[in-house]
Parts: structure tokens; sequence; C-alpha cells
């Protein structure tokens, strides 16, 4: 299955932001359902807020993933703040902007904005701001113990930040430090 | 400027209702971070980078909760805290009251500790 809710990053400055794009497309499932049409109403496509979350944790989580050179299993912990102020729909594109606000052995906090994007007009509307907390799970309080392969950052996102410019060359094994800012 | 013990429980408030997403009126000196406030292990987290933010201070997250003297078979012995294991929280915690929880020891109360006015106390002691 394909858990990806970003489609390219953009930027990726060291510990510091993260850039992605995701454009929101009627081939997803989702949408059909999100929301499907009623007695009342027809159906009316909108990228589902909870999803938009996910595409925020997922282009934080590779931001504070790096940070440490994927070392680290990072695990979205904590949904500090979501505030929605549009909706996004088929035909629009997302740019998610996220910031490591504070980052220590134990976890991060994070801060970020999501922009949709008209194609037709370039028109860009602010959609959210997304604050999220990620624990570096293997350093956290539960004292649960964790398998030893990072199942975060696995060949999907790898794959995604090779794809999008930002890692070795196929077929080389992402070592720690190897993945180079754009 | 010296802030005031006032000055700080404001912020102190200010911090918890928004790591903990709880209303300004349930932040009492006594209220317990987790039993009355809901805090779970990520909040700590949370709290400490808010309040490194809100006061300036640098916190190392052991410092204000300490989390690996209750895993030192040194420390706990048939999930109480030894004798030793006491004399080490009161030495790491200096900014905590554990007189309650030395009378029960069950490293199930410990949490209790964590209150309102701990975490007050613990940020002006990092203030002074």
């Amino acid at each position: 299955m394909r858990w990806i809710w970003i489609d390219r990053i953009l930027e990726l400055e060291k510990a510091k932001r993260c850039v992605a794009i995701k454009n929101v497309s009627l081939a997803e499932d989702v949408l059909h359902d999100h929301f499907a049409a009623t007695d009342r109403y027809p159906k009316t496509p909108v990228m589902p807020n909870t999803l938009i979350i996910e595409g925020m944790a997922q282009t934080a989580g590779i931001l504070v993933g790096h940070a440490n050179d994927f070392a680290e299993k990072v695990i979205l912990a904590k949904i500090s703040k979501a505030r929605f102020t549009a909706a996004a729909y088929p035909g629009h594109c997302l740019r998610y902007t996220a910031s490591i606000v504070r980052i220590d052995r134990t976890g991060a906090s994070t801060t970020g904005t999501v922009e949709r994007i008209d194609p037709a007009t370039h028109e860009s509307v602010p959609l959210a701001q997304i604050e999220l907390m990620f624990s570096h799970i293997d350093r956290s309080r539960t004292n649960l113990a964790f398998p030893e392969h990072n199942f975060v950052f696995t060949d999907q996102l790898i794959d995604l930040l090779r794809q999008s410019g930002f890692a070795p060359a196929p077929g080389s094994t992402p070592a720690p430090g190897a993945i180079p800012t754009r | 400027m010296a802030e005031t013990a006032e000055q700080v429980f404001d912020s102190v408030q200010e911090v918890l209702v928004d790591a903990l997403g709880v209303d300004d009126e349930e932040i009492t000196p006594q209220a317990k971070l987790v039993a009355d406030l809901g805090a779970e292990s990520i909040d700590f987290l949370d709290i400490v980078f808010r309040l490194e933010k809100a006061f300036g201070i640098k916190i190392d997250q052991s410092e204000m909760f300490p989390d690996n003297v209750l895993n030192d078979p040194q420390y706990v012995q048939d999930g109480k805290v030894t004798d030793t294991g006491m004399a080490e929280l009161r030495n790491r915690l200096p900014h905590a009251n554990l007189d309650e929880f030395d009378a029960s020891r069950d490293v199930d109360d410990f949490s209790n500790v964590f209150t309102v006015d701990t975490v007050v106390k613990f940020v002006q002691t990092k203030l002074e």
C-alpha cells in the first residue's frame, strides 16, 4: 500500500526547513467518499483535512529524520495545533512548508503552513497552520522496545527523496550524511 | 529583571494550556500534570520545549522529569523505590515535593510528583 501524501520535495535545508508539494487528484479514491452524494447534496470531493495533516507529518517527518541522517525512528507523537482556513479541491496543488522549532535527542517540534495553489491562476491561498511533535521513539519515555531496522524511513520515503533530487544515486545505500541538500 | 513568582506562574499556566489543551482555571498549583491535566509522555517534551521558548532557558528533559532513575534496579525493587532511590530522586528533583510519594514509593504513583507547582519551582531554579 502507498501511504505517501506528498508528491515531491522542493527544498530541504538540514534541520531547518522542508518544502513539499502534493497535487490533489480525482484519481484518488478517498476523494470519492469525501464527500459522497447524499439525498440532499451532490458529490463534493474535498481533500480530507486529516490527510493534509498526514502530508505535513511526512514533510516535517522527513525534515526531522534528515536532521540526524535518518538514524532515528521519527514518529508523529502529537498534533499540537491544526487550524484550517480553506479547503482543497481536485486540481489544486498543496504546498507544505515545515520548519523545526526545536529538536533534541528525544524528539522535535515543528511548525508549518499549507498553501493551496490554483494552477490555472497561480493564486496561492493560505489553507492551514499545523504544529506537530515528533518522538525519537528509541529514546522515548515509554521504555518499549522497537525493531532494530528503521521502519519509518523505508524505501517509500527514501525513493521520494531520490526522485526529488535529494538522495544518493540508485543502488547506493543511504549512508549517514550521504543525502545532500539540493 | 527577575520575574516574580506570579509572573512565572502566569507563563507556566500559558505553556500548560497550550501544551495540554486545558482551560486556564484547571491550572492550579496543586494540579497533577498526568492525573488531573491528562499529560502523556510526549507532552513532557512539549512542555520542556515551550518552557525553553517562554523563559529563554535551556532545559534537558531529564532535568525536570528524570526518566532513568525508575528503570534502574539499584533504585527500584518490586515496584517500590528503595532508600537509595529516594535519595537519588531528592538529589535530582530539588524542585519537587517528594514527601507524599515517599509514603507509598510505588513507581506507579511517581507521576503524581509532577504538579504545576513543581514546574513553577523548577523554572524558578533555572532563572536564578
